[in-house]
């Protein structure tokens, strides 16, 4: 009941966001002590510009791993309304830059995947156990598969 | 039907759908709370203001910020955080938004606060625009809440000119 009911409310996420990944899990404490790691954040991804404040999820060409950290400057053309933004998580020192691609100096809109607009606490613990000790992973399948076999009707 | 494992599935699945819901209504709590905050900045000094090798201007700042921002937080608060930034036009960008200085409220007793600094983070144009620039400073706020939705908002405060020379 609970894996298929996830699976369904991942699914009305993804629509309703719009975005490809609607959830992410908090992975650093880059932005304690607002988001501490574990947190699950709700993305949301809309046309509207991006502005100083928002919190923003982004790819780095070459990395893996999305980022989650805020908008802290903005200059956008007057011409082509295109931007050059600079993020930085709250409880890091210094801002961005040294996380972005060899002399790279801003993000473009491109590289961001969604705004953050809601979240909820411990959640995505769950996700973290998984990934980084993948038997556990393996067990839960395991005993879900165990249950399916073992039921009567 | 009635067997350990049905009875502890059905049980897990109320729990956690009892819990879901519970989060949502303390989110939706908080779009009751009609905040009324205010706030006030004075430039105090100009410490520099000079132009790079690579043509940016830049420009360091005193700045006295007083705020109330008591009225933002509800039960559902985690913390409040606070960014003042300067925001003006030039002809190559509609819009620049730099961030001068945040902070993190992490309770209502420390929402009511007068600080006095110079800019935490750099104040650089893309370009040599900045002389006698006309310029807002607009204190942000995002209101982190223990669950749910994130709600952000703004006072512009207008009026603001930088000097016309280098120094």
């Amino acid at each position: 009941m609970i894996v298929t009911s996830a699976l369904i409310i991942w699914k009305a996420l993804m629509c309703i966001t719009g975005s490809e990944s609607p959830v992410v899990v908090v992975l650093s404490g880059s932005m304690e002590p607002g988001f501490k790691r574990g947190d699950i954040l709700f993305l949301h991804m809309s046309k509207d510009p991006i502005r100083a404040g928002e919190i923003v999820v982004f790819n780095v060409d070459g990395r893996e791993i999305p980022i989650v950290h805020r908008v802290i400057k903005v200059h956008e053309r007057q011409d082509t309304g295109e931007v050059d933004v600079l993020t930085k998580g709250d409880n890091n020192y210094g801002d961005d830059r040294l996380l972005y691609a060899q002399g790279q100096l801003w993000l473009q809109r491109h590289h961001i995947m969604g705004r953050a607009v809601g979240f909820l606490p411990y959640v995505g613990w769950v996700t973290i156990i998984m990934t980084e000790k993948p038997i556990i992973k393996y067990i839960l399948i395991g005993a879900l598969g165990l249950l399916v076999i073992t039921s009567k009707d | 039907m009635h067997s350990f494992g049905y009875r502890a599935n059905a049980l897990l699945t109320v729990a956690v759908t009892i819990l879901a819901l519970m989060c949502a209504i303390a989110s939706l709590s908080d779009n009751f709370n009609s905040p009324t905050p205010s706030a006030q900045v004075q430039v105090l000094n100009i410490n520099w203001f000079q132009k790079h090798q690579d043509g940016n201007d830049e420009i360091s700042l005193t700045l006295n910020i007083s705020a109330n921002l008591q009225s933002l937080f509800t039960w559902n608060t985690k913390q409040v955080f606070v960014f003042l930034a300067a925001e003006y036009e030039t002809p190559m960008n509609s819009l620049n938004q730099v961030s001068l200085w945040d902070g993190i409220i992490p309770a209502k007793e420390h929402a009511k606060f007068w600080i006095h600094t110079s800019n935490k983070y750099r104040f650089i144009d893309q370009g040599s625009n900045l002389r006698g620039k006309d310029f807002n400073l607009t204190l942000h706020w995002h209101v982190m809440p223990k669950t749910g939705k994130m709600f952000a908002d703004k006072i512009v405060m207008s009026g603001y000119r930088l000097p016309q020379d280098y120094r």
